[in-house]
């Protein structure tokens, strides 16, 4: 656990910072955040028990347990990475150990918007850049810097072209990411929507 | 794109607006909640000053963290007590109808929805858990969500959704004696991996999927996740509607007829366009086992655990890494793999049609004295059921614990674990490292009767050998 938690609010374009590589493909929500840890009613202290059990294991080599790694902020990750279990309770682990964006070669669909959904920004490079990057990582520490405008990653070895869903990028650079406000702007539209749908007429013991 | 199919008929009519970014505000018509994963959102409304905006359409019950033992409040677990606590209390301030233990109505989320009536074809279900998808069964969409977005749908009953891509997944033949859903779910996630469902809903269709019963369905939808889909579904039929007539919050009179005519016209037009179709036989599938640490890692019951060379490049990494962790060795058979735990329950086999099958293996026979055995009904009403069965009794006879509904060792949340590097023979979803409660316990995902037939030999076993 680094500085004090904030979280992210309003508009997201930039990003710096150092990347923390984690290999492994299919690397699930119940390996970032054991369920054990899911009994709780806020998300406070998730930040240190973040793959406990793998970080456990591998006594003091996880990449989360590197002396070097401390300051990272930009996870870069394989395949399919935060598959399973819907726990936002994974991303908020993440997070509040001081991950601010994620670069991996794809993501389970859930996690992704949950990360969407708390401002952690998730790109997808081809699996060679991903491999590129994390070789480069083993020996040395690579810093990027995000630009989320045109969807960049540069520094002085290497420049990236990120690929992000156009949705997500738009709600970061509008700040319109915590989207309850934006949904609640079409308060009437909703109440048209219930009252028009076959299943609200007829289903009378529900309501 | 994909066109008429029912995933694009029910999306489109649930559809309030296009969001300025270019995601869709849709409608969830019925939202689930429990302990877990509602707290932090109900908190954030507090926070955020607002209320919850339909509370008739978010039911509740409570199902992760219950001890499955000893049932008596305030919980031995401080914890749990406190979140069971949280939920009773957000539930009543804001006026959330809520199952509690006890009720006669308490139980894993997705085999109580579907109990009581209200998972119904057409609509949009959403729940604060990756399994939702179970609702599909019904010819609802039903997905998980993640706890802002619980937040988004208590404050707004809406959530921002980039629309999926629809895949049919058409299963030719019908199953052969012995081999269960489960088996042909964990068939269809071997054979497309767990990450080819990603950006996608799956439609199950086929003669196979049409011969299976409303609790089959379930189980086929509730792992679709597994595959990757957060969404998977059946088009209603017959069996859809019988189940659902005369449930508690079933339409009822007038309404049913309305009801009925309207669930009729939802299904995939005959020529609807689809942006992937995958075709299998499922007469060749046959028991199927889990070896490894994603449940794409499955085999049938007299393979061996494949050899590295015999794997895509893509998934020898994960394959290695499954080797390692579970102490297996490439080219073993799975067969006669001993077991030291065998778990019956879950939101994807613990439901009476599963008890039965596990039950009919187990009659008159003894759960192998090497082995820990316990069975935990998906539901309160199932439980009863099973009671007035004498399917309990069966259980107890065999050696098996019966115990009270919830998660149990699906997730360990409770004090139901794994202990060390047990093996566990699970009907239950999820064969993640440490998923069943030990950081080094290792589970075997298979069908409720193969699960049986694992605890009276003390191995893994083929159920067939038991049924003829």
């Amino acid at each position: 656990m680094k500085s004090e938690f904030t979280p992210p609010i309003g508009k997201i374009s930039n990003m710096n910072g150092q990347c923390i590589s984690l290999i492994g493909n299919d690397i699930d929500t119940d390996r970032i955040i054991p369920a054990r840890f899911l009994k709780c009613v806020n998300f406070d202290s998730l930040g240190e028990s973040v793959f406990e059990d793998d970080r456990k294991t591998l006594k003091g080599k996880h990449p989360f347990d590197l002396e070097k790694n401390k300051h990272a902020s930009i996870l870069v990750v394989n395949s399919n990475f935060g598959c399973g279990s819907s726990r936002e309770h994974a991303p908020q682990a993440l997070m509040r150990w001081g991950i601010k964006a994620i670069i991996g070669e794809s993501f389970a669909d859930i996690f992704y918007s949950n990360c969407i959904a708390i401002g952690i920004p998730c790109f997808t490079l081809p699996k060679k850049s991903i491999e590129e990057i994390q070789n480069y990582c083993d020996n040395q520490s690579l810093f990027l810097e995000i630009d989320l405008k045109n969807s960049s990653a540069e520094s002085k070895d290497f420049n990236f072209n990120l690929k992000i869903k156009e949705s997500s990028r738009k709600m970061f650079l509008s700040g319109e990411w915590d989207a309850t406000s934006t949904l609640l702007d079409n308060e009437n539209l909703i109440e048209n929507k219930f009252n028009q749908l076959p299943y609200t007429q007829f289903n009378t013991n529900f309501l | 794109m994909s066109q008429d199919t029912l995933f694009d008929k029910v999306w489109d009519l649930h559809k309030v607006s296009s969001l300025p970014g270019g995601s869709d505000q849709i409608f969830i018509g019925l939202h689930l909640i429990h302990e877990v994963t509602s707290p932090q959102a109900f908190g954030a409304l507090k926070d955020k000053k607002l209320k919850v905006k339909f509370p008739d359409r978010t039911v509740a019950t409570v199902d992760h963290i219950v001890p499955t033992d000893n049932q008596s409040r305030p919980f031995k677990d401080n914890l749990a007590e406190q979140m069971i606590e949280t939920l009773e209390k957000n539930c009543l301030e804001h006026k959330i109808r809520f199952f509690n233990i006890g009720s006669g109505n308490q139980g894993i989320v997705h085999v109580v929805a579907p109990e009581l009536g209200l998972t119904q074809p057409g609509m949009t279900i959403a729940c604060g858990d990756s399994h939702t998808s179970t609702h599909g069964a019904f010819g609802s969409i039903a997905f998980g969500i993640g706890t802002s977005q619980v937040r988004d749908v208590l404050a707004t009953q809406t959530i921002a959704m980039n629309k999926l891509k629809v895949r049919q997944i058409w299963c030719d033949n019908t199953l052969s004696k012995g081999v269960y859903a489960k088996d042909l779910v964990l068939h269809i996630i071997n054979k497309l991996g767990v990450k080819a469902g990603v950006g996608f809903a799956y439609e199950f269709a086929g003669p196979a999927i049409h011969e299976l019963s409303m609790e089959e369905r379930m189980t086929i939808c509730n792992m679709s996740i597994e595959g990757g889909a957060r969404c998977g579904y059946i088009n209603p039929d017959e069996k859809t509607f019988s189940y659902i007539k005369n449930k508690l919050y079933a339409p009822k009179n007038e309404h049913w007829d309305k009801a009925l005519r309207w669930w009729e016209s939802l299904k995939s037009d005959e020529n609807s366009i689809y942006d992937d179709v995958f075709k299998l036989d499922a007469s060749k599938v046959e028991p199927t086992v889990t070896w490894g640490i994603t449940p794409g890692q499955s085999i049938s019951i007299n393979q061996q655990i494949p050899l590295l060379d015999d794997l895509s490049p893509n998934d020898k990494l994960v394959a290695e890494e499954a080797y390692e962790y579970m102490s297996f060795k490439p080219g073993q058979l799975i067969k006669d793999t001993p077991v030291d735990v065998c778990f019956i329950g879950s939101c994807t086999n613990g439901r009476i049609s599963d008890l039965r099958v596990a039950a009919k293996v187990l009659k008159g026979k003894k759960v192998s004295k090497n082995v820990k055995a316990f069975a935990v009904p998906g539901s309160e009403k199932v439980a009863t059921e099973a009671k007035q069965e004498g399917i309990d009794q069966i259980f107890k006879d065999s050696g098996f614990q019966w115990r009270e509904p919830g998660c149990s060792m699906c997730l360990a949340m409770n004090s139901d674990k794994l202990i060390g590097n047990q093996v566990s023979a699970s009907s239950s979803n999820r064969n993640f490292k440490g998923r069943q409660g030990s950081p080094s316990g290792r589970t075997l995902l298979m069908s409720p009767a193969m699960v049986a037939a694992a605890a009276i030999n003390g191995k893994v076993s083929d159920v067939r050998e038991f049924i003829n």
